[in-house]
């Protein structure tokens, strides 16, 4: 039996939605706000799936215990408290929320391996999240 | 086709052991979750059903019986008990969200009148929850 399944993670960071290949007035007019030039920040929750067939010997897709630890090496430990534009990860793109997604998932892709990755949901507010399934 | 989700919410207690593997390895595995004297959550249930929408009810499903149908079947066998001890499916399975959400899917699946059953998501906490599609 396939099951999905699902953890939830806060973490905090700021950043700043500016393009270097934009002039002033067009990140002004897409950005908005979002482009202040000192930034700001949110607090984020990550919802990680993943699936698998459930081990008859443990009842679990994957041990809870080995996804927490992936996400807080991979994940917590490089975004929580961070600015988004100074990490390596996202330099070499505006750290909008599809894009921190999109990275998140790779990250885990690769060092996760226990189950299979289905898709990362990444709130940004209560008003608005993104999705990506690699 | 449409989709419409019913949820509920039931108290239960559990652990996590499997007889067939030593203490140490059930502590390993299961942690703190391996206490034979059990433990429990407030789960939260969400069901959810497809189908065309008929055309004299304007309804997928009728929610009443919906209700009546997840309270005989579901609630009245797992709120408020011990997985492991009150409930047949985990005579000699483990109660983990994984299992409990494949055996709500299998109370359910049958009962169903008219609508087809797409999706059960149990939430163990508000942090982690396990869906499941019935696929094999």
């Amino acid at each position: 039996m396939k099951a999905h399944l699902t953890r939830r993670y806060i973490f905090s960071a700021s950043h700043r939605l500016h393009s270097d290949e934009l002039s002033a007035e067009e990140n002004h007019a897409i950005y908005g706000k979002c482009s202040n030039p000192y930034g700001h920040g949110h607090n984020y929750a990550l919802e990680v799936t993943v699936s698998g067939q459930v081990n008859p010997q443990t009842g679990m897709v994957c041990n809870l215990a080995d996804l927490d630890d992936a996400v807080q090496r991979g994940v917590l430990d490089r975004f929580d408290h961070q600015n988004l534009n100074s990490r390596q990860e996202l330099a070499s793109a505006v750290p909008t929320t599809e894009n921190l997604s999109a990275a998140v998932f790779n990250i885990l892709q690769q060092s996760f391996t226990a189950a299979h990755l289905e898709r990362v949901r990444l709130e940004e507010t209560m008003m608005n999240s993104f999705e990506y399934s690699g | 086709m449409i989709y419409l989700t019913r949820k509920c919410e039931f108290s239960a207690s559990h652990y996590y052991y499997n007889p067939k593997l030593t203490p140490d390895e059930n502590q390993r595995i299961f942690g703190k979750c391996a206490n034979l004297n059990g433990h429990g959550h407030n789960y939260t249930l969400e069901v959810t059903v497809k189908g065309e929408v008929n055309p004299k009810t304007g309804f997928v499903v009728d929610l009443k019986e919906l209700k009546e149908i997840l309270n005989r079947e579901v609630l009245e066998a797992l709120d408020h008990r011990h997985l492991n001890k009150e409930v047949p499916e985990f005579a000699n399975v483990i109660p983990t969200t994984e299992n409990l959400t494949i055996a709500i899917w299998n109370r359910l699946q049958s009962k169903l009148n008219g609508a087809k059953l797409h999706r059960v998501r149990v939430y163990e906490l508000p942090d982690l929850f396990v869906d499941f599609y019935g696929e094999p």
